[in-house]
């Protein structure tokens, strides 16, 4: 178990590596920083002094080594289009946002799908479980930025419940939250329905039944736990989704976290910021990844001891 | 369960055999999901194909005083308001500013309805004019903030999305067959190669890679190609890897290579029309995620530029007018969703005859 | 045995049971109308192939045929003096595990993957028994030690996954009789097992019974098993009990062709385990099934009114039936053979 857990460490770090590499090299491709930093009629000498002072003037193969060698030391580098702060201080301003949502999110969407996934699948082939299926299929067949719009637009622009954008108390995160996680919702609800259905077929479940154990108890405790091993799997899955939709969603909702400030420092090519928080989005992904992996071992105990 | 039901007596079922070719045929359309497959037809194959021919107004240009014109089914309404000096911010569903209300019924677009004896307007006085403009069928879906024909705009959209799926998926979907059918053919280094960078690939969110992809190339009509291309082959070779790896093992390839044909002989010949069917499932399953990636690649100005009409853009452009003129945002958005729908459900069926085994992928 | 038996001894009596599994396609007649009565301390056992409807009346004798397709259609079945099938789906929880109970073909996979052995143990024992934690730990310990499991103390926080497949067949049937059932159905317990444990798991099933009065319910393919485990049998062929009888008349005189062919089937009682019974065709499809006798077309003796109609049920001797035409008076085909038993057969 814990040579597995430090294979798949080594292998998170790989994975990062490569994608820091990656983004480097494709930051420099997307064109001349300079243009961000120096007024249109710079003259030579003010070129030269801002190269120096950002380490433009060495070769680029120079450049990505000092590159590595600052984030080794946790150095992501200066804003360009921030003035007078860091990517780590931008970073650490936006990132309890972008968690707070995404946790939300998450909660949201495994309070709905767990328990629906199990009803629908208890009542398979009536109207409860094609009602679900229907609010499965549409979660992922509809865009999240479309998502977000149409709940905004119905909850906060026609019944005024919630407000339309920007930050605030809960009252502003729940419709970012619940769009966010509308997706995850409909994936998960059809995972546990169709696991929860091979459980329901097993002999083991039915060996419960001989015992004379209480219907819901057969469900809750004996088939829930055993279909939650493939849902679990797809966790990882969710947190990409969690932070592909996070971009999306801070943007529709003017929700001040790491997706908006991605976007932003995209639009003003800020490639310092753009690789620190892609590099973080990747990290904080490869995480997730190995996070599920222990938390599986931990359900399914015939992990355990392979 | 004591009560004792009597089931009529089923008619014993004819075996496959003795079915003949027409029988099973009529089967298979009956089962064709027929809603999914109309919707695609209309809203989106012949959209796409005839947009010049079928769009009643232009796509790009627009007439500015038809601006923001509602849907043909909401009628014009008016208001009536008080003018005063200066509007409260808090009560502009009942208060107009003076300067304001002198500038609408300059233009002949307000009335005075309690005082205005002078022909001037002044503070005090009421005010009737229109607040919105009705819809007509000459704009059935209404127009977006430069009056162009929203109705227009999405079937232009359609092409593009057909377009920008079929492309990309033709391309994202050969690399990766291709890459995939070698790693499996080839195996040892070239496999394990190819399948660490599918790994790593899989494991970096995709609207990320796609965002700085963009970034770096310049947004566009082939970089959004190019970059949902680049997205989709890391799935294809995975899936495509493990069919290769079965068909490998089976005899005639063994007979193939024994009988002298070369090796791209037998990947061309023996094992890719073996996989066909896997290719093809895909390739429906993937084109509402395709639609998905592109819209909101638009959307975040990523994707298509501005003035063509992708269904993301359009959304953009209602996105701020959403609390006065929601139908610029909410036809593209119901657009997409549809199309998407009908593509899984498409999809999703496409599988089950064709493929069940890619069910849990 | 004893010979004089009373009605009063009879804890399970099945009249006409019919249970049909209805699918888009067709209508399965898995149980068509078996009658049979199990009394106090008696095994039964139901032999047939596989697919000829054993184990669904096993599962209908607890009220847990699949839904939504299975049904039971018609029948009585009447446990301990009451109809079953009359019964609420909460008297049915308290029917189930406490008045009859069932241990299933696989050993394998009929404990719960995710629960320690003692968790579902207590749990079963938890049903009939509310007490406190310490007197339920040693109930489950003394629950496997009667099942023969060596140091059951430490057992208990065993995985299923931790265990030889016969000592989770010994789980199993703990927990089936847990909460000291009268009756217990033994769906193929063995067929999962290696030869060894087998013959060890028959043992320890016949002491609990001679302990405890358990009438028994024992499902098998296995006439060998039958000749070792069973006070009677009856004979299953497509959905119906073809012939039934105490375990000596139905092995020195079978009347059925099927029977017959079955024990022949069995060269020696010690080797038989698991083998294939070669009789000419398959038993026919129960979705399909002919007109007239179900056995007809594999049958040596058939003639032509066989087809017509299913036979009636003769009586041979005390408690020993068999539907066949040939054996009526009026019978115009060929006469069933003497039956000769095979060296070592009979029990």
């Amino acid at each position: 178990m814990q040579a597995y857990i430090l294979r798949r460490v080594a292998q998170g770090i790989l994975a990062i590596f490569v994608i820091s590499t990656i983004t480097f090299a494709l930051a420099r491709v997307s064109g001349d920083p300079l243009n961000v930093l120096l007024p249109e009629e710079a003259s030579e000498e003010q070129i030269e002094l801002i190269k120096a002072e950002w380490g433009l003037d060495k070769p680029l193969h120079m450049q990505y080594f000092q590159y590595l060698g600052k984030l080794f030391r946790g150095d992501l580098g200066e804003a360009m289009a921030w003035p007078n702060s860091t990517a780590t201080e931008l970073i650490i301003e936006r990132l309890p946002n972008t968690i707070k949502l995404s946790a939300l999110a998450l909660v949201v969407s495994g309070v709905i799908a767990f328990p629906v996934g199990v009803l629908v699948a208890i009542k398979k082939d009536t109207p409860f479980d094609y009602g679900g299926k229907l609010f499965a299929i549409l979660g992922q067949s509809a865009p999240t930025f479309a998502v977000g719009l149409i709940l905004m637009w119905i909850f906060a622009v026609q019944l005024n419940f919630f407000p339309t954008s920007g930050s605030g108390g809960v009252e502003y995160m729940i419709l970012p939250a619940v769009a966010l996680g509308y997706y995850n919702v409909a994936a998960l609800m059809r995972l546990t329905r169709s696991s929860m259905l091979e459980v329901l077929d097993t002999e083991y479940v039915k060996l419960a039944r001989i015992k004379g154990v209480a219907e819901w108890k057969v469900i809750w405790k004996h088939c829930f736990r055993n279909a939650l091993i493939v849902p679990l799997t797809y966790f990882g899955l969710i947190g990409a989704v969690l932070i592909t939709g996070s971009v999306v969603i801070e943007t529709v909702f003017a929700w001040p976290g790491l997706g908006a400030l991605v976007i932003d420092a995209i639009l003003f090519r800020d490639y310092v910021v753009v690789q620190a928080v892609v590099l973080l989005f990747a990290a904080a992904f490869v995480i997730i990844n190995i996070m599920v992996d222990v938390l599986y071992a931990y359900i399914d105990p015939r992990i355990r001891y392979t | 369960m004591a009560a004792v039901t009597t089931t009529p007596e089923v008619a014993a079922p004819s075996t496959p055999q003795r079915e003949n070719r027409l029988v099973s045929g009529l089967r298979v359309a009956r089962e064709l999901p027929v809603i999914p497959l109309l919707v695609l037809i209309l809203l989106l194959a012949i959209p796409a194909i005839f947009a010049n021919q079928l769009a009643p107004h232009s796509q790009r240009i627009g007439v500015l005083d038809d601006a923001k014109l509602p849907p043909f089914w909401i009628s014009e309404s008016f208001e009536e308001r008080m003018v005063v000096q200066r509007a409260d911010r808090n009560r502009l569903d009942v208060e107009i500013g003076l300067s304001n209300a002198q500038r609408k019924v300059e233009r002949g677009e307000a009335t005075i309805l309690v005082g205005g004896e002078d022909g001037e307007v002044n503070p005090g006085d009421t005010l009737r004019f229109q607040a919105r403009k009705g819809g007509s069928m000459e704009y059935p879906l209404g127009t977006d903030k430069q009056g162009r024909d929203i109705l227009s705009r999405i079937m232009h959209g359609a092409r593009i999305s057909l377009m920008v799926s079929s492309l990309a998926i033709l391309l994202g979907g050969g690399l990766g067959t291709l890459l995939g059918m070698l790693a499996a053919y080839r195996g040892g280094k070239t496999d394990s190669i190819i399948m660490r960078i599918v790994d790593i690939k899989l494991a970096f969110p995709s609207i990320l890679l796609a965002l700085v992809l963009v970034a770096a190339i310049g947004a566009g009509f082939t970089t959004v190609i190019v970059v949902i291309a680049v997205l989709l082959w890391a799935r294809y070779a995975r899936v495509v890897r493990g069919e290769a790896l079965a068909i490998k093992q089976q005899d005639f390839i063994d007979r193939a290579r024994v009988s002298g044909a070369s090796n791209a002989r037998i990947m061309m010949r023996h094992i890719f029309p073996n996989l066909v069917n896997t290719v093809v499932v895909l390739a429906t399953l993937e084109v509402g995620h395709v639609i998905i990636l592109e819209s909101t690649l638009s959307f975040l100005g990523a994707g298509i530029p501005a003035p063509t009409p992708a269904w993301g853009v359009m959304v953009a452009d209602g996105r701020d007018l959403i609390t006065t003129a929601w139908w610029i945002f909410l036809f593209p958005c119901l657009a997409i969703v549809l199309t998407v729908l009908s593509m899984n459900l498409l999809g999703d069926w496409l599988r089950d005859k064709l493929d069940p085994k890619l069910r849990n992928i | 045995m004893t010979a004089v038996q009373t009605a009063t001894d009879t804890i399970l009596e099945v009249n006409d049971l019919k249970t049909y599994i209805f699918t888009r396609a067709a209508t399965v007649k898995a149980v068509d109308g078996i009658s049979f009565n199990l009394r106090k301390g008696e095994t039964l056992g139901i032999v047939g192939e596989s697919g000829c409807g054993k184990t669904m009346t096993a599962l209908s004798l607890l009220r847990l045929v699949p839904k939504p397709a299975g049904r039971i259609v018609e029948g009585e079945i009447v446990l301990n003096g009451e109809d079953i099938l009359q019964k609420s789906e909460d008297e049915m929880r308290d029917v189930r595990g406490r008045q009859i109970s069932m241990i299933l073909q696989d050993p394998q996979t009929s404990l719960n993957p995710v629960f320690t052995i003692g968790n579902q143990l207590r749990e079963a024992l938890g049903i009939a028994h509310r007490e406190n934690k310490s007197s339920m730990l040693s109930r489950a310990v003394d629950a496997l030690r009667k099942v023969n499991v060596a140091a059951p103390e430490r057992r208990l926080d065993d995985y299923p996954h931790q265990m030889s497949g016969g000592m989770k067949q010994r789980v199993v049937g703990a927990i089936a009789m847990s909460c000291e059932p009268g009756v217990i159905i033994a769906d193929e317990p063995t067929t999962a097992l290696d030869v060894t444990i087998q013959l060890q798991y028959l043992r320890l099933l016949k002491e609990i019974q001679a302990e405890t009065g358990l009438a028994i319910i024992f499902i098998t393919h296995d006439f060998g098993v039958v000749a070792r485990m069973c006070d009677r049998v009856a004979v299953m062929y497509a959905g119906r009990i073809i012939e039934q009888g105490d375990v000596r008349d139905i092995f020195s005189r079978p009347a059925h062709p099927y029977t017959q062919a079955l024990i022949n089937s069995v060269p020696k009682l010690e080797q038989s385990v698991d083998r294939l019974y070669s009789i000419d065709g398959q038993p026919p499809l129960l979705s399909n099934l002919p007109e007239g006798c179900r056995f007809a077309p594999r049958c040596p003796y058939v003639s032509d009114q066989c087809y017509e109609a299913y036979p009636q049920s003769y009586t041979l001797n005390e408690g020993h039936y068999a539907d066949c035409w040939a054996l009526d008076a009026d019978w115009q085909g060929t006469p069933i053979e003497e039956f000769v038993p095979p060296t070592g057969t009979a029990g």
